[in-house]
């Protein structure tokens, strides 16, 4: 059948599945605006194009799915790039679909025209300029196939507004011809003998699992290889809800806020494990001094992931689900009884704590919220000190409920990216951690968030502070707080929400946090919750960027 | 130490900005690049001489096969390949000069492309040896201009580099 390019997009969107796509329309995109008016496919219409690329990029992370964005030229494409450098870093599956001037017109500096394609080259994972309308169905074929097989990531279509209105047949391809991407999933059989060898011959052994874990659907295996095998787990913040935090051998996260019994375990380790993780520097520290006496397994989908910061002795490129399967199997359970003693000291000595003195403590807060929800909620996050609180205190115990951004470290990331989650999990409970500073950065999604009766429970620990890069200033800057007060400079968050049409709640006193929290989970709209934290209140443990990871600030020493 | 590495790539639009974009992003250097269409008009071959120690290479080769558009990257080894380059030299010659310039153009098998009464444009080709054979002959009288294309290279073996696309990496 002959239909125009915009109708073309939309029957390709239909073939892959995709039921709902977040963006913001403008003049490039008429036609595909146009298409959308009775198409299946719903648009959610969110009040700025960052935010339309978070939330896809929130609805992916909570369900597996490939999150799909749609903004106008120039501005609109740009207003994407963050949201797309930021499902780059954290390999999200993500199609971020773009208008573009006409074909004739690129590269004349045009109304609205920027180079998105060239933008966006160094944070997709591929991206496509369709010149001709013949290739538009393969083009979304392929970009759908590129986004979510191997390590996913976003890949950006722009699409000049004259090829959406050329007509073509509709032919979708039924596969993908690809010489140059194919991505290995199975795992060489001689790597995961040698790594179950190794496994099984272990003193300690340690498993270090990251968001790759998550992605590929391995939550399941990480458990069995670690319980059948008495082998701790520590998790990045991406990895997150692979293994349960209540679980005794459990260490939570690790790195640069990461626990004190988790650094010590993996700096004293004789064995990593690696799923899925890729030794950022957040997570080694020091490198040089990372890890001294331990081999390392390194699992993952990315060639290029492995031995990039640390030196790899066993790598097994492939699908952490299929290679952990095998893995299992294989493995002869090791003698890490010793091991787990030690582990148990750190624990014992080193546990998280903070402060109790009466003020309201943030740490305080997220256990509240942990208790409420059982630990079953999606946890959204900003960045910041909330982030690592959320991270150390809510004891996530399933995957892709943690969402969170790692890699990019986005602040404005989270509330966005928990309507993204809401609307791919409508019966979830959804919450948005967030800091004074950070919920600024896409508070108008609040109009998005009520209009589409989106639930969204956003927590804003307000301190007054940009309290992460503060605590640096209080401890690497002789308190010199430049630029990093907002006190006094916030909006009333109560009123504000409460112009949106959401709820507003504000918790002052330590006594009302449960009830607040309940209350929030009770309301079926979205609802801010402002709590007025201790506003100097720091997170520890801490490294000192560049240091070893077992050298921790209010972490104890080894 | 310098590598030639070979890139199969689709002859494609955009295609050389993501190669070059690649190694300013990650800090990698290029000494030089040398980019035409193959036997294959559908693929092009990239030549591409980096410096670095075997890590910085490792990550080299395997960021440039995680290109969507690049199907093979070979990295050569000594003595399994020829390679060439093309070299543009403007010399400065006075009536001093002229007669001892004229002998080092020969003994090097150079080609005079052009003589003035001050200067003599020569091209040559060869390999990155002869090349700086040459550069080193001239240098004394005075470079005034130098322009090269850069160095391609082939593999010596009694097959062509195939571009059946990329093998699975634990094969």
């Amino acid at each position: 059948m002959k239909m125009n390019g915009a109708k073309i997009l939309i029957e390709s969107l239909k073939k892959e599945g995709v039921e709902v796509i977040f963006g913001y329309p403008g003049g490039q995109v008429l036609p595909i605006f146009d298409a959308l008016y009775d198409a299946p496919v719903k648009l959610i219409l969110t009040r700025h194009e960052q935010a339309a690329a978070h939330a896809a990029d929130g609805y992916a992370r909570a369900t597996g799915k490939t999150g799909v964005c749609l903004a106008t030229s120039g501005p609109g494409a740009t207003n994407l790039v963050t949201g797309i450098a930021t499902a780059y870093m954290d390999s999200v599956p993500m199609v971020a679909i773009t208008g573009q001037v006409k074909s004739f017109l690129i590269g004349n500096d045009a109304f609205q025209e920027a180079d998105i394609t060239g933008i966006t080259r160094p944070i997709t994972k591929h991206n496509y300029l369709v010149e001709d309308i013949k290739d538009l169905a393969r083009i979304v074929k392929e970009a759908f196939h590129i986004a979510s097989t191997g390590r996913p990531g976003p890949v950006l279509i722009d699409l000049p507004s004259d090829i959406q209105m050329q007509e073509a047949e509709f032919v979708y391809p039924e596969k993908v011809d690809l010489r140059g991407y194919k991505p290995t999933y199975k795992g060489h059989p001689g790597q995961i003998k040698r790594a179950a060898k190794a496994i099984s011959e272990a003193k300690r052994p340690i498993l270090y699992v990251g968001g790759g874990a998550i992605i590929s659907g391995a939550s399941e295996e990480v458990r069995d290889l670690a319980i059948k095998n008495d082998i701790p787990v520590t998790m990045t913040l991406l990895g997150l809800g692979a293994f349960p935090m209540d679980h005794k051998l459990s260490l939570g996260m690790l790195g640069m806020h990461g626990t004190a019994y988790a650094n010590h375990s993996i700096m004293e380790s004789d064995l990593i494990i690696s799923v899925g993780a890729r030794f950022d520097d957040r997570v080694t520290g020091k490198v040089d001094e990372f890890a001294p006496h331990a081999k390392v397994i390194h699992i993952d989908i990315d060639p290029a992931s492995v031995s990039k910061s640390v030196e790899v002795d066993i790598p097994i490129v492939g699908d952490a689900k299929t290679i952990l399967k095998h893995l299992i199997k294989a493995v002869k359970k090791p003698d890490t009884k010793d091991w787990l003693k030690r582990v148990e000291d750190w624990k014992a000595k080193h546990p998280l704590k903070y402060k109790d003195d009466g003020k309201i403590k943030p740490q305080y807060v997220l256990e509240e919220i942990w208790r409420a929800t059982k630990g079953e909620a999606i946890i959204c996050t900003e960045v910041g000190q909330h982030q690592m609180w959320a991270a150390q205190f809510y004891k996530f115990t399933n995957p892709r409920t943690m969402i969170s951004s790692g890699g990019l470290g986005t602040m404005g990331y989270g509330f966005p990216a928990a309507i993204g989650a809401q609307i791919g999990k409508p019966r979830a409970t959804v919450f948005d951690i967030a800091g004074d500073g950070s919920i600024q950065m896409n508070i108008q999604e609040l109009a998005t968030a009520v209009i589409n009766k989106l639930p969204v429970k956003v927590i804003i620990l307000n301190n007054g502070y940009l309290g992460m890069v503060r605590q640096w200033q209080e401890l690497f800057y002789k308190k010199r707080y430049s630029y990093t007060t907002l006190c006094g400079t916030c909006p009333d968050f109560v009123k504000l929400a409460e112009s949106y049409g959401a709820v507003g709640i504000r918790v002052t006193k330590k006594s009302e946090i449960k009830a607040a929290i309940e209350k929030a989970i009770k309301t079926d709209k979205c609802v801010f919750v402002d709590v007025c934290i201790e506003e100097e209140e720091n997170v520890y443990p801490m490294v000192p960027a560049g240091q070893a990871i077992n050298k921790m600030l209010g972490g104890g020493l080894a | 130490m310098k590598h030639t590495i070979s890139v199969l790539v689709e002859n494609k639009f955009g295609v050389l900005a993501r190669i070059s974009g690649l190694f300013s992003a990650r800090g990698f250097n290029i000494s030089s690049l040398a980019v035409g269409e193959t036997e294959d008009p559908t693929v092009s071959r990239m030549t591409i001489v980096v410096e670095g120690d075997d890590r910085t290479l490792e990550q080299i080769k395997k960021q440039l096969n995680k290109l969507i558009d690049t199907i093979k990257v070979v990295d050569f080894k000594e003595g399994e390949f020829v390679d060439r380059e093309l070299i543009l030299v403007k010399v400065a010659v006075s009536p001093k000069t002229r007669k001892e310039v004229l002998e080092a153009i020969e003994s090097i098998g150079a080609c005079i492309e052009n003589a003035g009464s001050k200067s003599i444009s020569v091209s040559a080709t060869g390999d990155h040896t002869k090349i700086k054979a040459l550069l080193e002959l001239l240098r004394p009288f005075g470079i005034m201009e130098v322009v090269r294309t850069g160095r391609i290279a082939m593999s010596t073996e009694d097959k062509g580099l195939k571009v059946e696309g990329k093998p699975e990496v634990n094969e």
